[in-house]
């Protein structure tokens, strides 16, 4: 209960993050938006069984966390905590595929083991860049670059909604969670019965409250637009930014680097 | 100034569930004064409340504000010149940042964004709100939620204010300064509470509703003086009406609070 409560704290600590002050925070968010959005379009092109050429990519969240300051730890845990997505997408991979593709000495290792741990890498490697990416923006900047960038504004406005209630959401869930705890004192109050009518309740609470926040839009002349003033201002400084990126990703893309490094090391060596 | 006017007619209202909300309320309220509308739970003050802004459509009578009949027509016109402020500020502060949400209303008037800008700003220092401009609403007090709710209202620069319960949930500190912001406000106030202390302190006029009904509409002070009519409609006399907790006398002559309370009754 108590984690519940600090879970949802930790959300908000990375608008907190956002109001920094480096070179990383002041850029444009669609400059960081949009290279992030190339990040994870190469990283999610390779092949399922390539690993050592996603290696590299790592370099653009250490840099960026590195740039902007940000906590390592607090973006670790925060992958940590949806991970458990990604391994139960990923943890059929070796009983279905079993042909053994790699030998390390008498290990033979599947291409179920090497697809599961892409898939890790990968996951690892896109909602990092997406949580660096909020943590330097501010997810209300993010969606407003995502504005600017042409998406429809429905779906922007959906999202900054979202982020607006969740709080207000996970407050209530809260609320309800302690009010039922602190009344079963054995498991009956757990029951499955139980959290169907909870969940049911905060369905038509949650109703309730559109229909006030519908009202109150209403009260102030909302007509299906939602107008919002931010200047946003795209310079040289962003344009290198995005094309610096983006250059290096491709290249990674087109050639695997620890590839090519190891046959160097090799070739000179032998 | 015929514009700042809010009158009804033999109002009533049927929720389509059947229950029955009010039931024949009339009233006239004229411009700059402050009336305070008090009443047990589900007396009707909130759905009296709704009709003012046009939520909701009397099922029969007829309610003028300002210049214009209420009707589905004139709605748009209605809703800009009255502002209403809601119990829960978290159903009003809807956008991501305190600016956005102060500029959403003007923007929606169509503003040009220089306008807006000088709008949200004075809204802002109105209500002594300036440092939270770029905080998202979720991250503030309830103190400075109510605020901020309030300077929302008013960078509509609206004719009537009208809010529902607006003391409710806040520390007697930040309740104060509340009072003290709407006494400076010349507005025409219509105040649904149940702080009865307050509507003594703002408004000079109460309506009492009870079961849809009106029930009295006179003077604050002399309406809180007569117990049973309070007792009738479910409410009793504001605390600083009531006898002095430390020696229990009442004071000879009721004093308005304003005035100071010393220990020799």
């Amino acid at each position: 209960m108590a984690k519940f409560d600090s879970q949802l704290f930790d959300i908000g600590y990375m608008d907190t993050l956002a109001v920094g002050k480096t070179s990383l925070h002041t850029l444009d968010p669609r400059a960081k938006l949009v290279t992030t959005m190339v990040f994870i379009g190469t990283v999610v092109s390779f092949g399922k069984y390539d690993i050592s050429a996603l290696i590299p990519f790592v370099i653009f969240p250490i840099v960026l966390v590195a740039w902007g300051g940000l906590p390592t730890a607090y973006l670790i845990k925060k992958i940590m905590i949806v991970s458990p997505f990604a391994f139960f997408i990923g943890i059929f991979n070796p009983l279905i595929d079993q042909t053994v593709i790699m030998h390390m000495g008498s290990l033979h290792i599947t291409g179920g083991w090497i697809s599961f741990a892409s898939i890790l890498l990968r996951f690892a490697l896109t909602v990092g860049a997406a949580l660096v990416l909020i943590s330097l923006t501010g997810f209300h900047a993010v969606c407003m670059g995502l504005e600017k960038l042409g998406v429809p504004r429905p779906f922007v406005v959906q999202l900054l909604f979202l982020y607006r209630y969740i709080f207000v959401l996970m407050d209530e869930a809260g609320r309800m969670i302690r009010a039922r705890a602190l009344r079963s004192f054995n498991s009956n109050g757990r029951s499955l019965k139980i959290f169907g009518s909870m969940i049911g309740h905060l369905l038509l609470r949650t109703m309730d409250r559109a229909q006030r926040i519908h009202l109150a839009m209403c009260c102030r002349g909302f007509d299906g637009h939602i107008r919002l003033i931010h200047p946003m201002a795209f310079g040289i400084r962003e344009a290198a930014f995005v094309l610096g990126w983006s250059a290096l990703f491709i290249s990674m893309r087109l050639y695997n680097i620890p590839h090519i490094l190891g046959k160097l090391v090799t070739e000179f060596v032998l | 100034m015929s514009h700042h006017i809010v009158e009804a007619q033999n109002l009533h209202f049927t929720y389509p569930d059947g229950t029955l909300g009010i039931k024949g309320i009339s009233f006239r309220i004229t411009h700059g004064e402050s009336v305070a509308v008090v009443g047990a739970n589900g007396a009707g003050k909130s759905t009296l409340l709704q009709h003012l802004n046009g939520y909701l459509i009397p099922s029969s009578g007829d309610l003028r504000i300002g210049d214009y009949p209420l009707t589905k027509k004139t709605i748009n016109e209605v809703r800009r010149s009255v502002g209403m402020v809601f119990q829960d500020p978290d159903d009003q502060l809807f956008m991501p940042t305190v600016f956005d949400d102060v500029a959403f209303g003007p923007l929606n008037l169509g503003l040009p964004e220089q306008d807006v800008i000088q709008r949200v700003n004075q809204a802002l220092e109105t209500v002594g709100m300036m440092h939270v401009i770029k905080r998202p609403p979720y991250k503030l007090s309830g103190g400075e939620k109510r605020s901020v709710a309030i300077a929302t209202v008013l960078a509509m620069s609206p004719d009537i204010l009208v809010m529902d319960e607006p003391s409710s949930n806040l520390d007697p500190l930040a309740r104060r300064r509340l009072i003290g912001l709407l006494k400076s406000f010349h507005h025409t106030k219509i105040i649904a509470t149940h702080d009865l202390d307050m509507a003594l302190e703002l408004c000079e006029r109460t309506i009492v509703i009870h079961g849809g009904q009106i029930t009295a509409d006179s003077a604050t002070l002399d309406l809180f003086q007569n117990e049973q009519l309070l007792k009738e409609s479910g409410l009793e006399a504001p605390l600083s009406m009531q006898g002095c907790p430390v020696c229990s006398k009442t004071a000879k002559g009721f004093q308005p609070p304003t005035q100071d309370h010393s220990h020799t009754h």
